[in-house]
């Protein structure tokens, strides 16, 4: 039996693009998207989709993982600052640890997070790898 | 009207199979009603993850019943690892209020009844599910994270990183409660393996099973006692819950906030605080509540813990009784632990690791990645 | 065949995963011989890749060469014979993850190594009636090959993503003319449940892959006029290095037009995804008004065939998107043992 499908599907969108809120008062932008801007209260907040080019500005790598990753550990856990200055956390991929420095530049690209098992559904989102150009 | 700390309880630390989450916060109950001499009026209970590794909540009202209280009020405080600061912080403003005269604060959690994997997905709680949980974070590759940061940006070398934990052990040898009562050394520290990179596991709290409890109560009813600790302050304050969104992910606002609004109710001075409970889940939290607090200067706290200062002969002395590294980390129970052991110190009941003429202490209590900071001053009268 | 109204390709795109492993490795795990090996290297998914990530990437390098909005795209196929979910269409997938307007067509197709082309067809075939101005056909796959037998020597992955659109001065490329041909014939299959699939050793040539792409080819060199020298480029299915410069000699073709899309000696055999990522790396080095012959080879079995012609905006809109060279030169080599891990031949 799946764990929350209705869960996982209301995220896929922000998810999967990286879609943020900007706020009209304060112009700032935040992600994930909310309701309230947390720096001026303003409630006139609008859906903007995120860069996807960013740098690495801290990380770690998960070697005691929680219960629905035990099968994927170990694996880098990064926390990336994106071109328009928003933070993102993320997974790192495509990449050795001992290639992993704070400041490399890194792009977002959909990959596969986990499977519920054999039958349940499969967990997409976007990692960050090294840039290809 | 300052609400005063009239009897303590604590369970020994470690992994309890024979115990289950209820028995250990009847026996931290049953002492700390015992040595009050008092019948609580209202029971504030802490916790943070009963509902996914006991499958049970209602807690507050549970405990009402095994204590044969039923009828009481009861309530369930949870904050993360902060639920007990913030549990007190609850029963303070009841007592202050004057429409509680007596109250039972008890944290308790019984981590070992599920596996590793399933505590780390329920302590994991702590954060974002949607946008931190789901991408496979830890909560200790989220700490880990302020870690790194941390030593690149002050140049800290490893073993300054790992000085908070030696201290505590340093001082859990002596407390009967404390889970691991041995000293470690840097070295050992720094060979253990890593849980998440660059945390190694003896610098993380163990996950543990414990209670604690505290009756407080108005100053008008512990006339009639000897107890003779009062709480000055008890502030609570929060940031955003996730980490990657703070402005500065090397500063712990809400400890900086709970302590300034703590060290303003109170009027004590900061060269005043005798004693210092600090929340070592990791050691980077310890130091970065310190700088936050402006007790350490920003980017030195790791740098002074490892060039001996705050050790029990200092000014003030920092995890007297072991901390949450050797004494250990009970989540739920962990800020009324630290309670308890002030009013041990401040009573002059700390054996062999009494500090001399303590007057003051502080409890740091946070839960999530410094995302809630309950702080709480204690004070002998 | 030839839609009613022409129809270009408006953008295109590929990926290749970044892992490789040598045939050479291979060969020593099982001490088969080192000579006279299919490919030289083949590409290897990293356990967070699938069908639905690679063609996500190649759709979105497939985007940005067309330089049009997404949500204009109203057809998504992709051929393939390793989707995710055996139900629950990749396509739908897409429409989200690309941010494709809801209002659209998504379907799989399944033809062993031709799904990709065959989803070509019928997204050409959306536009050249007129039913849809945007459509988008990927071939994708992950190949999977049992341990020990000969596919593994030559199971790749990879994925390419063509957009459609009519034809227009912002096309790279027209479709001139287009054939399939099919028949039953069993030189490679996959019982449902099975994850291995199982060959017919060498009836899967003679029989399989020759018979229909020389019929295919020249089918359509009879319906057009169309030899073997008015073309630039040929890039045929590529199951190993030796089938398609074979198969290109009886047709006329000689190496030099075939290896510019010969791609499977350092990426491997990538099923539903080699043609069309041949076809796009062809593509990539072509300029404006050479033809170009695509004749895809699918087991069970058939033959695509197309005849493409490229034009002037081929040169401005290559460099708008990573190439597929680029990806090739991309590479970490693994060896068996993580090779075996990512491929899911090691349970956990």
């Amino acid at each position: 039996m799946s764990e929350s499908v209705p869960r996982y599907w209301r995220e896929i969108k922000i998810r999967e693009r990286l879609i943020g809120s900007k706020c009209e008062d304060c112009g700032r932008i935040t992600f994930p998207p909310r309701k309230v801007c947390p720096y001026c209260r303003s409630r006139k907040l609008t859906e903007v989709e995120l860069p996807k080019k960013g740098k690495l500005l801290s990380y770690s790598v998960v070697r005691k993982p929680p219960a629905e990753f035990e099968k994927y550990a170990p694996y880098v856990i990064g926390i990336i600052t994106l071109e328009n200055g928003v933070n993102v956390i993320s997974q790192l991929t495509d990449i050795d640890l001992k290639d992993v420095k704070i400041g490399m530049e890194l792009e977002g690209v959909l990959r596969k997070y986990r499977e519920e098992g054999e039958e349940g559904l499969i967990h997409y989102g976007i990692k960050f790898r090294p840039r290809i150009k | 009207m300052k609400p005063i700390v009239v009897g303590v309880g604590m369970t020994k630390v470690g992994e309890h199979w024979d115990e289950s989450l209820k028995s250990l916060a009847v026996e931290a109950s049953l002492e700390a009603i015992d040595s009050s001499g008092l019948t609580p009026e209202v029971i504030v209970f802490s916790n943070m993850m009963s509902g996914r590794l006991q499958v049970q909540d209602h807690l507050g009202t549970l405990l009402a019943d095994e204590l044969g209280l039923r009828g009481l009020p009861a309530v369930r405080v949870e904050a993360a690892c902060a639920s007990g600061g913030v549990a007190f912080h609850v029963a303070y403003n009841m007592i202050k209020s004057g429409i509680y005269k007596v109250a039972l604060v008890v944290g308790a959690e019984k981590m070992s009844d599920t596996s590793t994997e399933q505590t780390t997905t329920a302590l994991m709680t702590a954060e974002d599910r949607e946008y931190t949980g789901f991408y496979g974070a830890s909560f200790v590759s989220l700490n880990a994270l302020a870690h790194r940061l941390y030593m690149e940006k002050f140049n800290v070398s490893e073993e300054e990183m790992a000085s908070l934990a030696v201290l505590s052990h340093e001082n859990g040898v002596n407390n009967p409660f404390a889970m691991y009562r041995r000293k470690i050394s840097t070295k050992e520290v720094l060979e253990s393996p890593y849980v998440a990179d660059p945390i190694h596991l003896l610098e993380a709290a163990p996950i543990s099973d414990g209670a604690a409890a505290v009756v407080l109560a108005s100053e008008e009813v512990a006339k009639t006692k000897s107890s003779v600790v009062s709480v000055e302050a008890s502030t609570v304050a929060t940031d955003a819950i996730r980490y990657y969104e703070r402005e500065d992910l090397l500063t712990f606002e809400s400890a900086k906030k709970a302590f300034m609004n703590a060290v303003s109710a109170s009027k004590i001075e900061k060269d005043q605080i005798d004693i210092l409970e600090l929340h070592d889940a990791f050691t980077i939290v310890g130091y970065l509540t310190l700088e936050s607090a402006g007790i350490a200067e920003r980017g030195k706290a790791a740098k002074l813990v490892a060039s001996n200062k705050f050790t029990l002969s200092d000014k003030p002395a920092v995890n007297t009784m072991g901390g949450l590294k050797s004494r250990g980390h009970p989540i739920g129970a962990t800020g009324l632990y630290q309670i308890s052991e002030l009013y041990l110190q401040l009573t002059n009941n700390a054996g062999k690791n009494q500090v001399d003429n303590a007057k003051i202490g502080v409890a740091f209590n946070v839960g999530g990645v410094g995302t809630t900071t309950s702080v709480s001053v204690l004070k002998r009268r | 065949m030839k839609p009613l109204r022409e129809v270009g390709i408006l953008g295109f795109g590929g990926y290749v995963p970044m892992y490789r492993i040598k045939d050479e490795e291979i060969a020593n795990v099982w001490n088969a011989q080192t000579s006279g090996l299919p490919v030289i290297e083949k590409a290897v998914p990293s356990q967070d890749e699938d069908v639905f990530t690679m063609s996500y990437e190649a759709a979105k390098n497939a985007i940005a060469r067309a330089k049009i909005s997404p949500n204009l795209i109203r057809a998504v196929f992709v051929g393939t014979e390793s989707k995710p979910y055996a139900v629950k269409p990749t396509g739908s997938m897409l429409v989200t993850s690309l941010g494709l307007d809801n209002r659209s067509l998504a379907a799989e197709y399944e033809f062993a190594c031709k799904a990709g082309t065959e989803a070509f067809q019928s997204a050409i075939a959306l536009v050249g009636s007129g039913m849809l101005e945007y459509s988008m056909a990927i071939g994708a796959d992950i190949a999977q090959g049992r341990p020990g037998d000969e596919l593994e020597f030559t199971s790749g992955a990879g994925a390419a993503a063509f957009i459609f659109s009519k034809k227009s001065k912002e096309t790279v490329a027209f479709l001139e003319y287009s054939v399939s041909y099919v028949s039953d014939t069993p030189d490679f299959w996959r019982r449902q449940g099975q994850k291995y699939p199982q060959h017919a050793g060498r009836f899967t040539g003679e029989p399989a892959y020759f018979n229909h792409i020389i019929s295919s080819v020249k089918t359509l060199f009879e319906e057009t006029g169309l030899k073997p020298s008015d073309f630039s480029y040929a890039v045929f299915h590529q199951p190993n290095t030796k089938f398609p410069l074979r198969v290109g000699e009886i047709l006329g073709f000689p190496p030099e037009k075939i290896k510019p899309g010969l791609l499977s000696p350092v990426v491997g055999n990538a099923y539903a995804g080699i043609v069309p990522l041949g076809l796009s790396a062809t593509l990539e080095v072509a300029k404006p008004n050479e033809r170009i012959l695509v004749a895809s080879f699918g087991s069970g079995a058939g033959s695509d065939a197309f005849s493409f012609v490229t034009q002037e905006a081929l040169e401005e809109k290559k460099n708008l998107a990573p190439l597929v060279s680029d990806y090739i030169k991309r590479k970490k080599y693994v060896s068996y043992v993580t090779y075996a891990l990512y491929k899911g031949k090691i349970p956990r």
